[in-house]
């Protein structure tokens, strides 16, 4: 069954608000964390790597942007792994 | 509100006033799979005691409010890492396949996707093939998710015995729901504030891979959740123009659809075990208080 989104204008109307709003929460957030006694020492965080790596993900209109920015946030998986055999 | 059904809810750390909420919003049944307590249990008895919770006491404590209970039995990934508890606990599980409530085997799966975790998953697996059982499956949090994801496939895949229609995958997100699809088996998105999905990436996760084999659930416990998550669920999907038609496939045709396929269900449309409205009002008030 294909399933219709939102019209593009219509999505935008409802949900601007709220993208405003997590966009301001994420500015707090990170002006936080900068304001915050010793910021020096969290500069090279692997988490603050991946939140900037993220934040220049929603710079480009490729698309999936939740999809790609789960596998920033994701550890790595080596299909060589050693798997235990069924009975 | 439409009648709906949450396949995971952990009820054994909910009130009775939840019960009480879920019922008001149009919860017709709820399936409860066996998790981590908030500490490692030191000795299988435990888990006796919280199979007989699962089968026994909280399906009765859920009739009170017209709601069915159905359970899932393991030991969960956490304490999975104590391999030789988990095989006493898993030896006993089968003491309660017979309970006419219990769905399968679940949620099993991985949390730190370690070697012993996946040891005792394996074990679980060839426990719910040997015993014809549906399979419910627990996905990593966070970090691990779509490490730990790819990994049970990878276990599931490498074992002929295992029908992908009969295990259902939860906890699945953008990045790793079409894993669990396009390999043939159901999927549950887990509505959480912080850590999983909200309702509105649900909703957008549904525009995108459809409603086949697709479910949710609030997998309410005692950490930050709601057990109202589903409604919220149904509202979003309201709000953005999507028919009842198939907002009803994803909230209640589909977890039934999937718990038909255990070989003790008993079908349940169109009967009722609400008890009497007037009970269901001080219902709360009687529920584990002595009379």
């Amino acid at each position: 069954m294909k399933i219709q989104p939102l019209p593009a204008v219509q999505a935008l109307d409802a949900y601007f608000l709220e993208a405003r709003s997590k966009l301001l929460d994420l500015a707090a957030m990170l002006d936080r964390i900068d304001r915050g006694a010793s910021a020096s020492e969290v500069e090279n965080d692997p988490r603050l790597a991946k939140m900037r790596q993220a934040l220049e993900l929603l710079h480009d209109r490729k698309g999936s942007r939740a999809e790609r920015i789960q596998k920033i946030f994701s550890l790595d998986y080596d299909p060589k792994w050693e798997k235990p055999q069924p009975r | 509100m439409s009648s709906y059904i949450d396949p995971h809810i952990h009820m054994i750390s909910r009130t009775t006033d939840d019960y009480h909420r879920m019922a008001l919003s149009g919860c017709a049944a709820v399936s409860e799979p066996a998790f981590w307590a908030g500490f490692d249990r030191g000795s299988p008895e435990g888990f006796r005691d919280y199979f007989h919770h699962l089968t026994d006491v909280e399906p009765k404590r859920a009739a009170l409010f017209g709601i069915r209970h159905y359970s899932w039995l393991c030991i969960n990934a956490k304490e999975a890492e104590n391999v030789a508890l988990s095989r006493e606990v898993i030896a006993l599980i089968p003491e309660y396949l017979d309970k006419p409530n219990v769905l399968g085997i679940g949620e099993i799966g991985l949390n730190k996707n370690t070697r012993n975790e996946a040891t005792i998953f394996q074990e679980h697996v060839d426990l719910a093939v040997r015993t014809d059982e549906l399979i419910l499956i627990h996905t990593p949090h966070l970090e691990d998710k779509y490490k730990g994801t790819r990994m049970i496939l990878d276990m599931l895949k490498n074992d002929r015995r295992v029908k992908p229609e009969r295990v259902c995958v939860d906890h699945v997100e953008e990045h790793t729901v079409r894993l669990a699809l396009d390999n043939g088996f159901w999927c549950g998105m887990t509505l959480y504030p912080t850590t999983k999905c909200t309702p509105a990436r649900a909703a957008d996760i549904i525009e995108m891979v459809g409603t086949e084999r697709v479910m949710a659930n609030s997998a309410g416990d005692w950490g930050k959740s709601d057990p109202l998550a589903v409604p919220e669920l149904i509202l979003e999907l309201r709000r953005r123009g999507h028919g009842e038609e198939l907002i009803r496939k994803v909230v209640y045709e589909n977890p039934l659809a999937f718990w038909r396929q255990c070989s003790r269900w008993q079908d349940w449309l169109g009967q009722v075990i609400t008890p009497p409205s007037a009970r269901l009002a001080v219902a709360s008030a009687r529920v584990g208080r002595p009379s």
